[in-house]
């Protein structure tokens, strides 16, 4: 299957020493693709080249095989969305509102939202069920919540490639599963996700594919069975972890906690 | 879902999503036509009534003399003045709503690049060097626009296009401003000039003249425009830089525009009435207290809701103590309370 977004050779620094060097990664329909990378390895920072906000200083993003630097903004808009982590914002708009900034380019400068875009944000907010919300403050709804808002408004942009920056943080651990069964359910629909994440385990729970980012460069990228491994996440965070099997081929993270006190109970563990 | 359920209604018509600031267009419409009456010269609403049917007639079916009398009071001396209150009014608040949602914080008001501190300089300038009205409103204006330009500049140099650095680099230009305001108040005569100065700081109407209102009512009402018609991209960035980009919108051309007709309207209030303060803070917390955060409807909410404070604050400025007291004195005193009630009653939406 063809990409739909394409990064070749991209790299990016917002003056002296580069933050992304020589990045190439693609994005291809309805996969969910998930970034692991330690802070300040570039994630956020990809995030945004790949969206357009960022210009790459050399390669080429292409979106649909169109370089993105040729495009306009709103035409980048209509067919990719940016889900930022939940923010609060010093006016209280109401969710309606929020999700009905996801119409404002498909309006002219002239003409205010029409009864199409009241429409279009009506059924996102029930696509992810989250309707009995709209008229209530987005700075009163919980984080969960603003997450379901921000995702209802790039669905009602109409565009289906979503690139979310640490979606799950500041989540209580129900609402974190909720969105990722939120997330599978949407990619299973045909969206296309890029989502950044520190938690080794969601990769492993949802993700098709698995891209790891180190100082700017990517150091890894496949099958979250061959990326995810235990030498592979040390490498990347420099903490000790076991990758077991669970259930139904389902694998998980457990880091190994290197308490001072108790250092021969965990080098036992390792030789074990 | 209640609540939800009344989204589902067909999508308001302009009328009815507009219907506070139709409504209180109307009580505007009142208060003006009310602010004809009163006055050092009463004039009851009879004789206003018949002087403009006589106006309409070309002079006709009124005594020449009352004639005369009334078209120096109402058409010279009341009107021009009515008008400029509310424009006045209008555009500091439209201009404080716009600047409130760009720089997404709710305790910006205009002056915030310093076009209010570079037109005072301006206008003092002018005063002791010239002592021409003409030479004092066109160095007013042309001092706030290069003060806020002085503020873009120093953001520039610093090739970053963050908001943070634009505030930093309004905050350097108001500094520069207000000490050569004070140079200038130094080398002013004493006897003359300094009190003039002093008293067109404290803002006033009572200097406006027919022919300045006349020549700026059309840049003032297209900057409000302006500003109206940009509202729906505000709310987009009032989201932050990028997300606006990533939802479509051009954020440097937008933030331009509104920055660009924002100090120009700003400017020309000083031009016509001096230094007003608090209008642009305090009328946009209050309009949003009541019609809420969009601005598709709060700009223009806003701007009805200023022109009819500074409408009646002047009315009280002019009527209330036996001698005029500045407005701007008027305004302060009576916005200052409200901005802190309002602030109280709305601090739940900054958590």
């Amino acid at each position: 299957m063809t990409a739909v977004l394409d990064a070749r050779d991209v790299s990016f620094g917002y003056g002296g020493a580069p933050i992304l060097e020589g990045i190439s990664l693609s994005l291809k329909k309805a996969e969910v693709v998930t970034l692991l990378g330690p802070n300040g390895s570039g994630k956020s920072t990809l995030l945004k080249v790949l969206l357009g906000i960022h210009r790459c200083r050399s390669g080429e993003v292409r979106l649909d095989g169109r370089p993105l630097r040729a495009l306009a903004p709103v035409d980048i808009a209509k067919r990719m969305a940016y889900v930022p982590q939940s923010h609060s914002l010093s006016f209280a708009y109401s969710v309606f509102d929020v999700v009905l900034m996801g119409r404002v380019m498909h309006r002219s400068l002239w003409s205010s939202y029409s009864r199409e875009d009241r429409l279009h944000a009506e059924n996102a907010l029930e696509r992810l069920r989250i309707a009995h919300l709209a008229h209530r403050p987005y700075t009163e709804i919980s984080g969960g919540e603003r997450q379901l808002a921000l995702i209802a408004r790039a669905l009602a942009q109409g565009a289906d490639i979503l690139i979310m920056d640490e979606p799950v943080s500041g989540l209580d651990y129900g609402n974190q599963v909720r969105l990722l069964e939120q997330i599978a359910l949407l990619a299973s629909d045909g969206l296309t996700f890029l989502k950044t994440t520190h938690f080794p385990d969601h990769a492993l729970l949802i993700a098709d594919r698995v891209v790891l980012l180190k100082q700017g460069r990517i150091v890894g990228d496949g099958h979250p069975q061959q990326v995810v491994t235990q030498d592979n996440v040390r490498r990347l965070y420099e903490v000790a972890v076991d990758i077991v099997s669970i259930r139904d081929g389902y694998r998980c993270c457990v880091p190994r906690l290197n308490r001072s006190d108790n250092k021969r109970a965990g080098g036992r563990a390792v030789e074990r | 879902m209640t609540a939800w359920d009344d989204s589902r209604r067909p999508a308001p018509s302009f009328v009815s999503r507009h219907r506070w600031a139709w409504g209180l267009s109307l009580v505007l419409a009142a208060a003006s036509a009310a602010s004809l009456m009163v006055g050092r010269y009463a004039v009851p609403p009879g004789d206003i009534l018949g002087f403009f049917m006589a106006l309409y007639a070309g002079g006709e079916g009124m005594d020449a003399s009352r004639f005369q009398e009334l078209h120096v009071l109402l058409l010279d001396v009341r009107l021009p003045r009515i008008v400029a209150a509310m424009l006045i009014g209008a555009a500091l608040a439209s201009s404080g709503t716009a600047f409130q949602a760009l720089f997404m914080n709710p305790l910006v008001s205009p002056g915030l690049l310093g076009v209010l501190a570079g037109a005072s300089f301006g206008a003092a300038l002018a005063m002791v060097f010239f002592d021409h009205w003409l030479a004092v409103q066109v160095s007013a204006f042309l001092f706030g626009l290069i003060a806020v330009g002085l503020a873009l500049g120093i953001a520039a140099l610093y090739r970053a296009n963050s908001l943070l650095i634009l505030v930093l680099g309004g905050i350097i230009s108001t500094g520069l401003f207000a000490s050569l305001l004070s140079l200038v108040k130094f080398v002013a005569d004493p006897y003359d000039q300094l009190p003039a100065i002093v008293m067109w700081l404290m803002g006033r109407l009572s200097n406006v003249d027919a022919r300045t209102v006349t020549v700026l009512v059309v840049p003032l009402l297209a900057g409000m425009f302006a500003l109206g018609l940009s509202a729906k991209y505000l709310n987009v960035l009032s989201m932050g830089d990028g997300e606006a980009t990533a939802l479509g919108v051009n954020v440097r051309r937008i933030r331009c525009v509104v920055i660009f007709w924002a100090t120009l309207i700003s400017a020309l209030t000083v031009v016509m009435a001096g230094r007003i303060e608090w209008i642009g803070l305090v009328i946009p917390h209050v309009a949003r207290f009541l019609v809420g955060p969009n601005n598709e409807i709060l700009v223009p909410f806003s701007a009805v809701l200023g022109a009819l404070f500074l409408l009646i604050v002047d009315n009280i400025a002019r009527n209330l103590f036996p001698v005029e007291v500045p407005v701007g004195v008027v305004t302060e005193l009576i916005g200052i309370p409200i901005f802190l009630f309002v602030l109280l009653k709305t601090r739940k939406e900054w958590a």
